[in-house]
C-alpha cells in the first residue's frame, strides 16, 4: 500500500493475513483509493463483515469502526446499527458464502428494504478460510475439497439475485478490473439506497491449485481473460460466452 | 456509575394491561428505543404494541426476516447508541442463541423477552411452560458465560423486571433476559406506574479500551459507533481494544474470565428474591414465574391448617441465587421446587441446598395446579 493511504489504515497494522495472490488485498486497496478519492471522513464510517477471509478486509485493517460480527450475519448487524443512526456511512465488506449462502435471507431482505448499506461482496467462489469447500457461487465443474468430481450445482447470479429482491445499484466487476472497481464502489458511496457490488476474488490457495491454476498469477491471467464487459458480450457465440464472466454495471443507481 | 430518576413514559397510575403489553411498556420506560422482532406466539403483542409505540416515542421499530436477524440488528443497533430489546418464544429463542453468544463476547447490552411456551421443538404454541430456563444460561455454545435471567410473576412484575433487565443490561454490558411465560404474557390485571423511574446508563468514555478494565466492577465503558473512536469490535477472542487474538492462550483466558467474573462479583446487585414464611417454616417451596403465584396460594391456605410452610420466590434465576438457597436449606428440613418443565432449577437447588430436595414437575402446556402442590407439600411434610 502507497504512503498516502496508510491514514486509513489502523494504526499498529503492518500486515495482512491473507495468502500470496489473494484478491483481498487488492480490493482491499481499491476500496480505500475509492474513499480517498471521494475525501470521506472514515471516522464517520461503519464497516460491517461476518465470517471467512473477506470479512478481515475491514477487520481491523479499517481505520474507522469495524463490527466484526457472526457467520452470514453481517447485513443484520449493518441493517440495525444503520436504522438507529442514519447519519452512519454503513459499508459491508465480506465473502460470497458468507452473504449469499448462510447470510442469503438477510441479503435478500435489506435489498428488498432499499435500506442505504453498500454491499461488498468478494467473491471467490469457493470457502477459503475452512479449507476450499463448495459454495453457492462456484462454477459447475469446479473442483473444491467437497467437489472432488467437480461441482454437479449451478451457482447463484448475485446480481441478478439482488437485483430482484430490489437493489437499487448493482455492478460487477473483477479486481482486475481496478478502475471500473474503484468507479463502481464510489457510486455506491454516493448512492442512498441498497448497493450491491460482486467483487470477483482470486483464491489461488484454494480454488485455483485445484482448478489448474497452479500459480497466482494463473488466476489473475485467467480472470483478465474471462472478465468482460457487457458490450464486450454481444456478438459472442453461445459457446464462447460460456466460460466467460459479465462484468458492468447491471442496475445504474435509481432513485 | 450512578443511576438517575426520570419521568414515566406513561402517565402516573393505574392500567388494565395483559404481560405482553407490560413488557412492551417496560421496554419504552427503561429507555429502550430500538426494536427488531419476528412474529412468534405467544409474544407477538410485544411486537405489535412496538411497532406503535417506538413511532410514538420517536424510537426505531424494525420486523426483521427472521431471528438470527433480529438479534444481530439489536447487537448492531446499541453499538450505535441504543438501548435495544426483542422478543420471541422457544423456537426463535433458539434461533438467537448464536447471538446471544456474540453478544455476551462483545458484551453488548441488549434485552431479550421470552414469552415462554411448551416445547421441545413447535410444541404447543399457544400454551405455557417455563422450559428455556437452562437454554438460557446454557444455550451458546463454549458454555462459559454469565447472562441475566428475571422471572416476573404477575403483569406488574413483568412491566418492572423489564425495566430492571435493561437497566442491569446496560449496567453490565451483558444480555439480559425476561423469562416470561405464556401463562403470565396473556394474563391481564392492573398494575401500577410510578411517577418515576430508575434509570441506569451504561458507562461513556472517549480513547478507553472498551474491552477491557482494572476497575473494580470489571465492566469497560462503551463507546459508540459514529464518535470518532474507531472501535474494533469482533466476535472472535480480542485484546482489551479489540484487537483479534484467536491464537493467544492469555487473551482468551482473561477475556472469558472477566465476562464470567464481572457477574459473578457483582452476584448482590442484582439478585433478588422474596421470602414468605420461612423464619417459622418446617419446609418450603422454591419457586418461580406463573408457578410461584399458584404456590402462594397454596401456602396460604395450607398455613391455616398450621402446617408450616415457606416460599423463596426467585426473581432472578441467573446468576443462580445461590447464597439464598443455601440458607434456605439450613433453615428447613425439605424444599420442594414445582416447575413447568421437567426439572431444570431444580437441579441447581440440589447444587446448593444442604436438605432434602424434591421436585414436581410437569410438562403438559398447563399451569401446574394448587391440587398438586398441595398434595406433594402435605406428602413431604
Amino acid at each position: 500500500m502507497v504512503r498516502a493511504m496508510e491514514k486509513y489504515i489502523r494504526p499498529g497494522i503492518k500486515v495482512t493475513p491473507f495468502c500470496p495472490g489473494c484478491g483481498s488485498g487488492i480490493l482491499m486497496g481499491l476500496i480505500l483509493r475509492a474513499i480517498d478519492e471521494l475525501k470521506l471522513d472514515m471516522g464517520k464510517m461503519l464497516f460491517v463483515s461476518g465470517a471467512g477471509c473477506a470479512a478481515w478486509i475491514p477487520s481491523p485493517h479499517f481505520n474507522g469502526d469495524t463490527l466484526h460480527t457472526l457467520h452470514g450475519r453481517p447485513v443484520a448487524f449493518a441493517t440495525g446499527a444503520k436504522l438507529f443512526n442514519p447519519a452512519l456511512c454503513v459499508m459491508v465488506i465480506s465473502g460470497d458464502g458468507d452473504l449469499s449462502s448462510i447470510g442469503g435471507n438477510h441479503l435478500i431482505h435489506a435489498a428488498r428494504r432499499n435500506i442505504d448499506l453498500k454491499v461488498i461482496c468478494s467473491n471467490n467462489m469457493v470457502y477459503g478460510m475452512t479449507g476450499g469447500q463448495v459454495a453457492s457461487t462456484t462454477p459447475i465443474g469446479a473442483v473444491t475439497a467437497t467437489t472432488q468430481e467437480g461441482n454437479s450445482e449451478r451457482p447463484f447470479d448475485l446480481c441478478k439475485l439482488v437485483e430482484a429482491a430490489g437493489a437499487t445499484y448493482v455492478a460487477r466487476y473483477s479486481v482486475t478490473q481496478p478502475v471500473a472497481l474503484i468507479n463502481s464502489i464510489k457510486k455506491a458511496l454516493l448512492h442512498v439506497g441498497f448497493s450491491f457490488i460482486e467483487a470477483i476474488s482470486p483464491c489461488p490457495t484454494q480454488f485455483g491449485r485445484r482448478n489448474r491454476l497452479d500459480r497466482p498469477e494463473d488466476m489473475i491471467q485467467d480472470l483478465i481473460r474471462r472478465c468482460i464487459l457487457e458490450e464486450e458480450a454481444e456478438g459472442l457465440t453461445k459457446e464462447e460466452l460460456a466460460e466467460k464472466i459479465i462484468t458492468g454495471e447491471f442496475l445504474p443507481c435509481q432513485k | 456509575m450512578t443511576s438517575r430518576w426520570i419521568k414515566s413514559t406513561l402517565p402516573k397510575g393505574g392500567y388494565y394491561f395483559s404481560g405482553n403489553e407490560a413488557a412492551a411498556e417496560g421496554a419504552i420506560a427503561a429507555g429502550c428505543r430500538f426494536y427488531a422482532g419476528y412474529p412468534i406466539t405467544p409474544s407477538n403483542e410485544i411486537m405489535e404494541r412496538m411497532s406503535v409505540r417506538m413511532r410514538e416515542v420517536g424510537g426505531v421499530f424494525v420486523q426483521m426476516e427472521d431471528e438470527l436477524g433480529s438479534i444481530g440488528a439489536m447487537i448492531g443497533a446499541a453499538w450505535a447508541g441504543a438501548k435495544a430489546v426483542t422478543a420471541t418464544s422457544g423456537p426463535g429463542f433458539s434461533l438467537m442463541q448464536e447471538g446471544i453468544g456474540s453478544a455476551v463476547f462483545t458484551e453488548t447490552p441488549c434485552v431479550i423477552i421470552d414469552v415462554q411456551r411448551a416445547g421441545p421443538s413447535f410444541g404447543q404454541a399457544t400454551k405455557v411452560a417455563s422450559g428455556d430456563i437452562m437454554q438460557a444460561k446454557w444455550g451458546s455454545h463454549g458454555g462459559d458465560y454469565q447472562v441475566i435471567a428475571l422471572s416476573p410473576w404477575s403483569v406488574q412484575e413483568v412491566y418492572d423486571l423489564t425495566i430492571r433487565a435493561v437497566n442491569l443490561s446496560e449496567r453490565f454490558r451483558v444480555p439480559a433476559m425476561v423469562m416470561s411465560e405464556e401463562a403470565i404474557g396473556h394474563l391481564r390485571e392492573s398494575m401500577f406506574v410510578t411517577e418515576k423511574v430508575e434509570i441506569w446508563d451504561r458507562k461513556k468514555g472517549k480513547g478507553v479500551a472498551p474491552f477491557g478494565t482494572e476497575e473494580e466492577d470489571l465492566v469497560p465503558p462503551m463507546p459508540t459507533f459514529g464518535e470518532g473512536e474507531r472501535l474494533l469490535v469482533t466476535s472472535s477472542t480480542h485484546d482489551p481494544y479489540g484487537f483479534r487474538k484467536t491464537d493467544d492462550p492469555e487473551v482468551q483466558a482473561k477475556l472469558v474470565e472477566r465476562i464470567n467474573e464481572k457477574i459473578l462479583r457483582n452476584r448482590k446487585a442484582i439478585i433478588q428474591t422474596e421470602e414468605y414464611f420461612i423464619d417459622d417454616s418446617e419446609i418450603a417451596i422454591v419457586a418461580y414465574g406463573f408457578t410461584a403465584r399458584t404456590s402462594l396460594y397454596v401456602l396460604k391456605s395450607l398455613r391455616k391448617e398450621g402446617i408450616k410452610v415457606g416460599l423463596l420466590r426467585l426473581q432472578t434465576l441467573w446468576p443462580f441465587p445461590e447464597e439464598e438457597i443455601e440458607g434456605l436449606g439450613r433453615k428447613v428440613k425439605r424444599v420442594m421446587v414445582p416447575e413447568m418443565n421437567m426439572g431444570q432449577v431444580v437441579g441447581e437447588v440440589k447444587k446448593v441446598c444442604g436438605c432434602e430436595v424434591v421436585k414436581l414437575c410437569q410438562n403438559n402446556g398447563e399451569v401446574i395446579r394448587p391440587e398438586r402442590i398441595n398434595e406433594v407439600l402435605r406428602r413431604i411434610y
